[in-house]
């Protein structure tokens, strides 16, 4: 299959390879050191590295510096992109400073609601929505031009991915939403954190009768449990998220100390699970301020090494 | 309608202190039906504010008018003898009575005595619901009648985004998703298939975004 951009993580799926990608929040500060400390203990074990934009509507450093501090260390970072914070102007113009470094893969989002963050009373831009995003980049790079239609110089070359969650409501247009993104030309998916694997793959099911299969790449996106009060957090507090109660229950029936140990081991059984099921091209691995852990489900779950590359 | 929200009376009595002759003014429209700037209310404003004046010592006269319109200069113009003798209009019409007010009545101090919030309806009786936000560009014949600029918290056209639980939107379990609204208006219609239409970029140069607006019927205007 030929290759449509420089982008590393591309070139592993189009290679046929699963892929692991993982994804560091940038600190609340200046420092730079924070997440090029993050990104150094997971490099060896990942294909490409998402940088979270402002998650929660935290205001954090940006997505797209943070970034350039993982391009210039020699890695492939995923630039996150919400159109929660930035009109059409912004993005396009993100995009082309994202591509002078040459940053190859981006994450296109909405972004959660300014209410959940520091900065409850500002405003929401939401200019375009994540599906406008994906048309934008893909756009400005098939194109080579701006929205505006003027052509753009050195357009960017990036491998264009979105979220999709298979859990949130309403079910029904869970498949006809994914269907939706792939025709506005999404690339590659990662999925919202999946505990319940049985719905999840009939979502996939789904996704391959209606063909959708072999025109995505999709990634599970998996979250280790460090303890059975964030089971419950997350089944309980987060949005879309949906954590089956026998997920709950194995985690909160071992000891606290070996809690944590317990929610690795199911990760990394989710993964040796999901790695045979056809359509799945790779794992998503959300450790939320966790990254030192995610060499250990990588190498336990049998994705390690990874491959080398020409 | 367009629909408001009274002011606190605090609010209200520092805006106008230092003043004798003060005139609280309604307006017979929409801050009538949404039951907070009509005649009754009027009333309800400049007792309050008499009673304060009365409590604090303070000789000063409250006076009491509803106009037909504010936003609307036949009304204003026909006032202006009620208004002119006063030292300040407390206007308790929407944001656009209370500009006009300001507008017509240069030289006198007009302050506004209600927040005003949305175009919307009643659900039932005392409680209204937004519905509008005068994008310019309606969208209702492509979403089922249901607005997601004005309805969802995030205005995503091609909606619902992830935060969508059991037909609540993630801000809050009081807010229905308006994307699941949609969906399941679309379905009721036998329209669900229109759902997978990606709904364009907006031009938004019709809201907000273009500037202050302005609509001519030219064979009217003059």
């Amino acid at each position: 299959m030929s290759q449509n951009t420089p982008s590393k993580l591309e070139k592993m799926l189009k290679a046929g390879h699963q892929a692991v990608t993982s994804e560091c929040g940038p600190p609340r500060g200046s420092d730079p050191e924070a997440i090029k400390e993050k990104a150094q203990l997971i490099k060896d074990h990942v294909d490409a590295i998402n940088i979270t934009d402002n998650q929660t509507s935290v205001t954090r450093l940006c997505s797209l510096a943070s970034c350039i501090h993982l391009k210039l260390a020699g890695l492939e970072p995923i630039l996150q992109m919400v159109t929660r914070d930035r009109n059409r102007i912004a993005l396009q113009s993100d995009i082309l400073g994202a591509a002078s470094f040459d940053i190859h893969n981006l994450l296109c989002l909405s972004g959660d609601h300014q209410s959940f963050g520091d900065c409850a009373q500002g405003q929401n831009v939401h200019d375009l929505d994540s599906m406008q995003l994906i048309q934008t980049v893909r756009h400005m790079r098939d194109e080579g031009k701006f929205l505006g239609g003027d052509e753009i110089k050195r357009p960017p070359r990036m491998f264009v991915g979105a979220a999709a969650n298979p859990f949130a409501d309403p079910y029904e247009i869970r498949v006809p939403r994914l269907a939706k993104k792939v025709a506005a030309g999404v690339e590659f998916i990662q999925t919202q954190c999946i505990f319940n694997l049985d719905k999840f793959e009939q979502w996939l099911n789904e996704a391959r009768d209606r063909g959708l299969l072999e025109k995505v790449y999709i990634l599970a996106g998996l979250t280790p449990l460090k303890s059975a009060g964030m089971a419950k957090y997350m089944k309980n507090r987060v949005p879309g998220m949906d954590v089956p109660d026998e997920v709950v229950q194995r985690i909160a029936g071992v000891p606290k100390e070996k809690q944590a140990e317990e929610g690795i081991q199911m990760c990394i059984e989710s993964i040796q699970r999901l790695k045979g099921v056809d359509g799945v091209h790779g794992f998503h691995i959300m450790a939320i301020e966790w990254e030192e852990k995610v060499p250990e489900i990588v190498e336990s779950a049998g994705l390690y090494p990874r491959p080398k590359l020409d | 309608m367009i629909v408001a929200n009274g002011k606190p009376l605090e609010e209200i009595i520092a805006a106008v202190k230092d003043r004798q002759k003060i005139l609280v003014a309604g307006c017979n429209e929409c801050v009538t039906v949404c039951e907070v700037g009509g005649t009754k209310e009027v009333g309800i404003l400049a007792s309050a504010l008499r009673l304060h004046f009365l409590n604090q010592g303070i000789k000063a006269e409250v006076g009491e008018t509803t106009l037909q319109r504010q936003c609307d200069r036949e009304y204003l113009v026909q006032a202006r003898e009620t208004v002119e003798p006063y030292d300040i209009v407390v206007s308790i019409a929407c944001g656009v009575g209370c500009q006009f007010m300001a507008e017509e009545f240069s030289t006198q101090p007009v302050v506004p005595g209600v927040d005003t919030m949305f175009m919307g309806g009643a659900l039932e009786r005392g409680v209204w619901s937004e519905r509008c936000q005068g994008c310019g560009t309606c969208l209702l014949a492509k979403t089922g009648g249901i607005c997601p600029v004005s309805r969802c918290a995030k205005r995503v056209l091609n909606g619902p985004c992830g935060g969508s639980t059991k037909g609540k939107c993630e801000i809050s379990k009081d807010v229905d998703c308006a994307w699941q609204l949609i969906i399941d208006r679309l379905k009721a219609l036998g329209r669900l298939d229109d759902y997978e239409t990606l709904m364009p970029i907006k031009d938004w140069s019709t809201d907000r975004a273009g500037g202050p607006r302005k609509r001519i019927k030219e064979e009217v205007a003059s």
